[in-house]
């Protein structure tokens, strides 16, 4: 049967719990944690890895859902937002937030802070950006690089100001 | 239709898989060829993974060079040391592209291999010589503001996307590549084709063939390197032009001129008239216009995108300008 080959079965680890699913191989990493698993929390904008809006932290790293096959991160660690938070509350970034007002529908908000902390983690790794003048140098955070860095995340309610006021509290805190 | 996901767990096995399954296509990262699949564009009725082979390392070679490892991300590529102090150019065109989520998914090989594409190309309503056939081009005299001035043809006039594939024509670099009969060296600047008669076909790249690696000449040890990119918006936009060049100065005279243009072909547009101009001269701005303007004789915009002309030249007048008086490196 051709059929077989279409399906796997794949282990995630999303938010600390191991999920085992069966999958047809064509299901993004997005649909399979948001239609099959109920993980709502990476959100569907475009699909077509252009607005950020689905991104997680993959094996700890920032990366959207829509454009990759759940078959393909068999294995993986996922955290979404929602699994940021822990037991003694609520995550820096997600409480720079807040204190900021940093949102307005806050439809793209958890694929925001996904990236943010995944950006935060980037930068303490010393990785240049497309705005870093010197490259050998350690990056410093200021408002430009924010940007830069934050600019695969798209807000249609432009509530951009208050999310690098956000990212620049979590930074001086 | 039938459809099959397989993963390779070592080179020789995606050799096997692909040989034994015409039509199958490598999976990498995922960030162009699941798109593509996602708007019908491309249908491969098998994917091999090869993102998990192990050629994710980047080392050094006894000649000075670098080799790369097809699965390093291009994230990780733009980040690591050598790349930052001994090839600039390359780490800035790493940068310039995509978005930090999408460039910690790219891989090497798979930004080689993404599609080189326009807006009629990614929409299966409109005809396109690229994604099929004879079947027409939409493009001439249709929306072409991102379109080719150079080496176009009447059947396609799609540009390359890749910021990292200009930074790599200006470096020499050359691309590994493996099949069934063993390796092969394929200089970057002789992998990617011109559209002619046959846009559907963007490499010289054989369907058995498997990128495995790229490898940097050494670096010139007195050569300045950039990468400027023109784009619509600040951030995260395709190159309208971009320029990568890396230049030598010997006792006020240009000793060396390596140059490369993105945004008006079909393939990295390596400026070998204008190196022609440059070499032997002195760095002065007759000089960079000069070298502009011999690259750019032989350029043919459409109606949309003829503006691409003075952008082209202002831009490689500005980087040679900063590059031979100390600027960026």
């Amino acid at each position: 049967m051709e059929f077989s080959r279409i399906d796997a079965e794949i282990t995630l680890m999303v938010d600390g719990s191991s999920r085992t699913l069966t999958v047809d191989t064509r299901t993004t990493l997005l649909d399979a944690l948001r239609d099959r698993l109920g993980v709502t929390s990476p959100k569907k904008g475009c699909d077509h890895g252009q607005c950020g809006s689905c991104t997680v932290l993959l094996d700890g790293r920032r990366a959207v859902t829509c454009l990759t096959f759940a078959v393909a991160q068999d294995g993986a660690q996922i955290t979404t937002a929602n699994g940021l938070s822990d037991h003694d509350g609520l995550h820096a970034v997600q409480q720079a937030f807040l204190d900021q007002d940093a949102l307005q529908c806050g439809y793209c908000t958890p694929g925001q802070v996904c990236s943010a902390v995944g950006m935060l983690d980037e930068v303490k790794a010393g990785h240049p950006s497309h705005v870093t003048e010197d490259l050998d140098a350690d990056p410093d955070l200021d408002d430009a690089e924010i940007r830069e860095r934050m600019s695969g995340n798209l807000c249609r309610c432009a509530a951009y100001g208050n999310i690098v006021a956000a990212i620049r509290q979590v930074v001086q805190s | 239709m039938p459809f099959e996901y397989r993963r390779a767990e070592d080179v020789d096995g995606a050799l096997t898989l692909v040989t034994e399954n015409p039509g199958a296509a490598f999976l990498g990262g995922g960030t162009n060829l699941v798109d593509r699949m996602k708007l019908g564009v491309t249908n491969p009725r098998m994917v091999i993974d090869v993102s998990r082979l192990p050629l994710a390392g980047v080392e050094m070679l006894p000649d000075g060079g670098v080799r790369i490892g097809a699965t390093v991300r291009n994230s990780d590529l733009a980040a690591h040391p050598v790349i930052r102090r001994r090839y600039a150019v390359l780490a800035r065109a790493l940068l310039a592209g995509a978005s930090g989520q999408l460039r910690n998914a790219a891989t090497t090989a798979g930004n080689l291999m993404q599609a080189t594409r326009c807006v009629y190309f990614q929409d299966v309503t409109t005809p396109c010589n690229k994604r099929e056939p004879e079947s027409g081009c939409s493009a001439v005299g249709g929306y072409v503001r991102y379109h080719a001035i150079l080496g176009a043809s009447d059947k396609c006039i799609a540009v390359h996307p890749s910021d990292m594939a200009v930074a790599l024509a200006a470096l020499d670099a050359v691309v590994v590549v493996r099949d069934r009969r063993g390796e092969h060296n394929v200089p970057v600047n002789e992998f990617y084709r011109l559209p002619g008669d046959s846009p559907e076909h963007d490499t010289v790249l054989k369907p058995d063939q498997l990128i495995v690696a790229v490898e940097l000449p050494a670096p010139a040890p007195a050569a300045l390197s950039t990468y400027v990119k023109t784009r619509d918006r600040a951030s995260f936009a395709f190159a309208l032009v971009s320029v990568a060049a890396e230049i030598e100065l010997e006792n006020g005279i240009v000793a060396g001129a390596r140059i490369a243009i993105g945004g008006v072909a079909h393939r990295p547009w390596r400026a070998y008239k204008a190196e022609e101009v440059l070499l032997g001269s002195p760095p002065t701005e007759e000089v960079f216009v000069q070298a502009a303007d011999a690259e750019l004789a032989n350029a043919n915009p459409q109606s949309g995108n003829a503006f691409k002309i003075p952008l082209t030249r202002g831009v490689m007048v500005s980087v040679l300008r900063s590059l031979t008086t100390g600027g960026p490196t």
